[in-house]
Order: structure tokens, then C-alpha cells, then sequence
């Protein structure tokens, strides 16, 4: 079993629940986002649940995350675009905690389903448009009309504009994916190798120092990773959210 | 000296051909910050920022870059594909939509490294800005006006 380095993001059917010909079981990666949610809005209701002038250990990290969301998409949608840090940051921290969970041993990394990033990417093109389009009606539609372009050239341009903008949502949910799923595969592969060679005899259990440090490496890196994506995410998400907020002028 | 000194200045003389200079070297300045922010090449403002500096950032920069430019890929495609399938133009959809799909994964690059100015709001500099013309109101104003 050990040496299977997929195996962990099997998905298996804890709660099997059809309804209408549809397979709504309650699986392994419904607990995980559950979970998720549950650490990260536990953990800033406790969090927050002193409000001391001076903050503790636990406030001050759930203060430190708000200044990072707000900053984040204060620098980058303006003002307007604090309208949205409600969603911003449950994303970020959705992210990152679902990174970070993943991370444990034997727990199921929701991220690296591409399915769920999909989503989570779709929830954010599909505020984009319909913001966009409630605030400025048909306007928005300049996003995809840059100016200063001679006037032959407009339509290929534009069509070209709408093909980058459709291949948001696609790459947005597959950096997150690819990299959770490539550094939970790596580490299980290396893993995997320690547990291969040390069942050789005494050579193989001195020779498994090696990819037991290489384990040891790829899991700080993975930390890194989680990190990071989950604000790469929350980046592009204020980016694209500035967009619906000033399409072009 | 027949001017009175400034109370700003300590032991400060200030005759007014030294304001002027003053004056027109501030202007000077905030010339150039403009000019500078201006600039169609400028540091992506968003994963350059806190990104830890080594040989793992090198690989995430791959990975984002290598994952716009597929998925601008995918989408011209696909989109291709689909028109293909409902209009039964097929191949030639295909053809033209991965061409511009390419062309879109390329602008997804460049843009995200920087290359290709994202702001569309006109301003000092627009002169030198020919670079932009494919890049569009994309990614708003970020940095352009502050607002």
C-alpha cells in the first residue's frame, strides 16, 4: 500500500447518498473541505472571541491575515475593491488551510483535485462577469476592446483578448492543482523509495538515508508551496476582481 | 538677502532664483516618477512581490508561466472545437481558434511577467507606449492612478 503514490487522492464514499440518479455521497474530500472550513473559521472565531487592544498569539496571526487580504486587494482593485474582501479572504484562507491540512500525514489534500479548484476558480471569473455587468452594463464589454489599437486590427485583438480572459479560470485552477498534486506525488514517490529499500537488508537501510532526507527536504518545501499558492491565488483573484471594478477606461 | 528668511530653513538664505531651482528640480522629479511608473516594463506587482528568492522560485515563476500559456492553448482549442462541432466548419475552427488561442497564451505570458503594460489609463509617457498596444485595459489600473 505504502508504495502506491496515488493512493491518497483516491476518493472514497464515506455517507453513499443518490439522489435522482445523482451521486451526492458525502466522500472523503467533502470531510476534508468541511474540516477545512471548520479549522479556519474555528480558528478566527477563537481568534477573535478576546478582542484585546493588545493582542495575543491568536489574534495577532488572525489580525496579521486581515492585513495581508486587505492590503493585497487594496493594492491592487483600489478602494472599490474592498467590497469584495469578504470573498477574498475566505478563498485565501480556504486555500491555505486546505494546503495546509493536506500536508498531515494520511489526510486527503483537497486542492489537488482540480475539480474543487475549478470551482473555486469559476466562483471568481463568475463574480468578475456578473459584477462587472451589474455595475457597468454593456461597458464591460471594453475589457476586451483595448484602445490605441488600429481599427483593422480590432477585431482579431479582441477575439484574442476573450480567449486570454476565458483561460483564466483554466489556469488560475490548474497552478493550484498542479502543484499540489505534483508535490504530494513527489514526496510520496521519495517516501515510498525509503520504505522499497530499507526492506533490502542492511545496505538498503543505510542507502534509505537519502531519500529519507529528500523526504524531509520536499516536506519543508511543500509548506513553502502551500503557502505560496494559496496567495497566488488570492492575488490573481484581487487582480481579476479589479477588473470588474474599472474595466478599462 | 534683502528677502526674509525662511523659518523652515535654519540659518537658511533664500533668494529666489534658489526657490526657482528648487521648484523646478521637484518638477523635475515628479516628472520622472511619472515617466517611471509609466513604463510598459515594470516588475509584475503580483507574485514578484513576496516571492522567496532562490532556486524555488524560479520553479513556481515556470509553473504559472507554463500553465497560462497552455491554458490559453486549451481554450482557443476548445472554443474551436466547439464552434467546429454546432457550425460543422470543421477543421478550419480548429485551426483558427488554436492559432489565436496561441496568440492568447502568449499574451497570458507576457502579461504576466510584465512585458506588456497592463494599464490602459492615459497618462504622462503614453507617448512611448506603442509596446502596448496589444495589452489592453486588462488588469485594470493597478498603480496608475490608485484608484
Amino acid at each position: 500500500m505504502a508504495t502506491d503514490p496515488i493512493h491518497h487522492f483516491y476518493i472514497n464514499r464515506l455517507v453513499p447518498i443518490e439522489i435522482g440518479g445523482l451521486d451526492l455521497s458525502f466522500t472523503n474530500s467533502s470531510l476534508f473541505m468541511l474540516a477545512t472550513a471548520a479549522a479556519a473559521g474555528g480558528f478566527l472565531y477563537l481568534a477573535t472571541s478576546s478582542r484585546a487592544v493588545v493582542p495575543g498569539r491568536g489574534q495577532s496571526v488572525a489580525e496579521m491575515a486581515y492585513e495581508f487580504v486587505g492590503n493585497m486587494l487594496r493594492d491592487s482593485a483600489g478602494a472599490g475593491g474592498m467590497r469584495f474582501f469578504p470573498l477574498v479572504f475566505s478563498l485565501f484562507l480556504f486555500v491555505l488551510v486546505a494546503n495546509l491540512l493536506g500536508m498531515f500525514p494520511y489526510f486527503f489534500a483537497v486542492t489537488s483535485h482540480i475539480i474543487v479548484t475549478f470551482a473555486l476558480a469559476m466562483l471568481v471569473i463568475g463574480t468578475v462577469v456578473v459584477y462587472g455587468f451589474m455595475k457597468h452594463g454593456l461597458g464591460f464589454l471594453r475589457l476586451f476592446v483595448p484602445h490605441g489599437v488600429p481599427g483593422y486590427l480590432v477585431p482579431l485583438v479582441t477575439l484574442i483578448e476573450v480567449i486570454s480572459f476565458l483561460s483564466r479560470p483554466i489556469s488560475l485552477s490548474i497552478r493550484l492543482f498542479a502543484n499540489i498534486l505534483a508535490g504530494h506525488i513527489t514526496l510520496a514517490v521519495f517516501s515510498g523509495f525509503v520504505v522499497s529499500m530499507s526492506a533490502l537488508g542492511a545496505v538498503g537501510v543505510v542507502g534509505s538515508i537519502l531519500p529519507l532526507a529528500m523526504t524531509v527536504a520536499l516536506t519543508g518545501l511543500e509548506f513553502l508551496v502551500a503557502f505560496l499558492q494559496a496567495y497566488v491565488f488570492a492575488v490573481l483573484t484581487c487582480m481579476y476582481l479589479n477588473d470588474a471594478v474599472h474595466p478599462g477606461h | 538677502m534683502a528677502t526674509p528668511e525662511r523659518p523652515d530653513r535654519p540659518g537658511g538664505w533664500s533668494d529666489p532664483g534658489q526657490d526657482a531651482e528648487d521648484r523646478e528640480l521637484e518638477r523635475r522629479k515628479r516628472q520622472l516618477e511619472a515617466k517611471l511608473s509609466a513604463h510598459p516594463v515594470r516588475a509584475p506587482a503580483d507574485e514578484g512581490r513576496q516571492e522567496p528568492k532562490g532556486g524555488m522560485a524560479g520553479l513556481a515563476q515556470g509553473l504559472k508561466l507554463s500553465s497560462e500559456f497552455i491554458a490559453g492553448i486549451a481554450v482557443g482549442a476548445g472554443l474551436g472545437w466547439a464552434i467546429d462541432l454546432f457550425a460543422g466548419t470543421s477543421p478550419w475552427g480548429l485551426i483558427i481558434f488554436l492559432m489565436l488561442g496561441f496568440a492568447a497564451g502568449v499574451l497570458n505570458v507576457l502579461r504576466s511577467v510584465g512585458r506588456v503594460a497592463p494599464s490602459a489609463v492615459p497618462g504622462p509617457g503614453e507617448a512611448n507606449r506603442n509596446l502596448r498596444a496589444p495589452g489592453g485595459p486588462d488588469r485594470g489600473d493597478r498603480g496608475g492612478s490608485g484608484k
